[in-house]
C-alpha cells in the first residue's frame, strides 16, 4: 500500500467523477482524449483508404473524373460546407459552454449543432436523389450525360462508362462520411438529453469535448471531400 | 472555476475568427476552381483544405493548448497516411516503366 501515497495525498474535491485508477481528473481527462485521439487516428486510415482509391482512379481516368465532378452541384456543395463548418462553430462554442459550466447554453450549441448536421443531411439528401433521377447512380441504370450539354454526344462513350468510377467513389466517400455524421446525430440527441438532466458539471464535460473532436474530425472529412469531389477542374473542358 | 478540469479556456472571439477565415477560403477555393491555373488548380485546392483542416485541428479540436503527446499521436497519423499514400501511388505510376 506505500505506492498509494500520491493517490491518497491527491485532493478529491470531486471523487464522484473520478474513477480509481486516475490520481486526479486532469490525468482522467488527459487519458480519455488520449484515447479519442488514437480512435480519430485509425479513422484518418479508413478514410486514408477511401483517399488512396481515388488519388489513383482520378490519375487513370482523368477525364472522366472532370465530366463527373461538372454534373455534381458546386452551389449545394459549397452551401453544405459551410454549414458543416457552422457546425464545428456552435459544436466548439458547446464544448466553452460546457467549461465554464452555462447549462442552458450547451444545450442551446449542441441543438444549433444538431440542426445544422440535419441541414446537412437533407441537402445530401438533395444531391443524392438529383443523381438518382439523371441516372448517375452506377448500377444497371447508370447512365452519363453530360447535364452542361444535354442532347449532343458530350464525352466520348469510354469517357462515360468511365464516370461510374467517379460516381462510385462519389457515392462511398460522401455516404460514409453521411454516415459518420448520422452516427454524430444519435449521440447528439442523448448529449442534450445528459446535459439537459445535469451530466455535465463544469469539473468534468470529457464526453462534451470528445465528441467535439468527433465532430471536428467529420468536418475536416468533408473540408478534403468537398475539394476533391466538387472542385476537380470547374474550367470548360475540351473533350 | 473552468481550470479544475485542466483545460485552457479559449476566448470565443478567437472560434468566431477561425470560423471566419473557414468560410473566407471555402469561398476562395470554390472560386478558385473556375480558374484555369494548369497544374496549379488541385494544388491551390489541397493547400486551402490543409490550412483549413490545421485551423480546426490546432483551435476548434484544442491541439494547440493540448499536451505534446496529442501533436505527437497526430504526426503518427499523418505519417503512416503518407506511408499509404507514397507507397500505393509509387506502384501505379512505376508499372508501366517494366515490361
Amino acid at each position: 500500500m506505500a505506492s498509494d501515497t500520491t493517490t491518497l495525498a491527491a485532493p478529491h474535491h470531486h471523487p464522484e467523477s473520478l474513477h480509481e485508477q486516475f490520481d486526479t481528473l486532469e490525468q482522467q481527462k488527459d487519458v480519455a482524449q488520449f484515447g479519442m485521439w488514437i480512435f480519430l487516428v485509425t479513422e484518418i486510415m479508413f478514410f486514408g483508404g477511401l483517399f488512396g482509391a481515388y488519388l489513383i482512379y482520378r490519375n487513370l481516368y482523368y477525364p472522366a473524373f472532370v465530366a463527373g465532378s461538372n454534373s455534381i452541384s458546386i452551389v449545394l456543395g459549397t452551401i453544405n460546407t459551410a454549414v458543416l463548418i457552422c457546425s464545428s462553430l456552435t459544436m466548439a462554442m458547446a464544448v466553452h459552454s460546457a467549461a465554464i459550466g452555462a447549462r442552458k447554453l450547451l444545450i442551446f450549441f449542441l441543438t444549433a449543432t444538431l440542426l445544422l448536421g440535419l441541414v446537412f443531411l437533407g441537402i445530401k439528401g438533395v444531391e443524392y436523389h438529383d443523381k438518382w433521377v439523371e441516372h448517375h447512380v452506377p448500377g444497371a441504370n447508370f447512365h452519363f450525360v453530360d447535364p452542361e450539354r444535354p442532347g449532343e454526344a458530350p464525352v466520348p462513350a469510354d469517357v462515360a462508362s468511365q464516370t461510374s468510377i467517379y460516381f462510385s467513389l462519389y457515392f462511398l466517400m460522401t455516404g460514409m462520411h453521411a454516415l459518420h455524421m448520422c452516427i454524430g446525430v444519435g449521440i447528439l440527441l442523448a448529449l442534450i438529453w445528459k446535459a439537459y438532466r445535469g451530466a455535465f458539471p463544469p469539473h468534468h464535460y470529457t464526453m462534451i469535448e470528445n465528441f467535439g473532436l468527433y465532430w471536428h474530425f467529420v468536418d475536416i472529412i468533408w473540408i478534403f471531400l468537398f475539394p476533391l469531389l466538387y472542385l476537380i477542374s470547374r474550367t470548360p473542358q475540351m473533350h | 472555476m473552468a481550470t479544475t478540469h485542466g483545460g485552457h479556456i479559449v476566448a470565443p472571439r478567437i472560434y468566431v475568427l477561425i470560423w471566419a477565415i473557414l468560410i473566407v477560403f471555402t469561398g476562395l477555393t470554390a472560386w478558385a476552381s473556375f480558374g484555369d491555373f494548369g497544374i496549379f488548380n488541385p494544388i491551390i485546392a489541397l493547400l486551402i483544405a490543409f490550412t483549413k483542416a490545421s485551423l480546426v485541428i490546432l483551435f476548434f479540436m484544442h491541439v494547440k493548448y493540448s499536451p505534446r503527446m496529442i501533436a505527437l499521436v497526430i504526426g503518427c497519423g499523418l505519417f503512416f497516411l503518407s506511408i499509404l499514400m507514397v507507397l500505393t501511388t509509387s506502384d501505379y505510376i512505376t508499372r508501366h516503366w517494366v515490361g
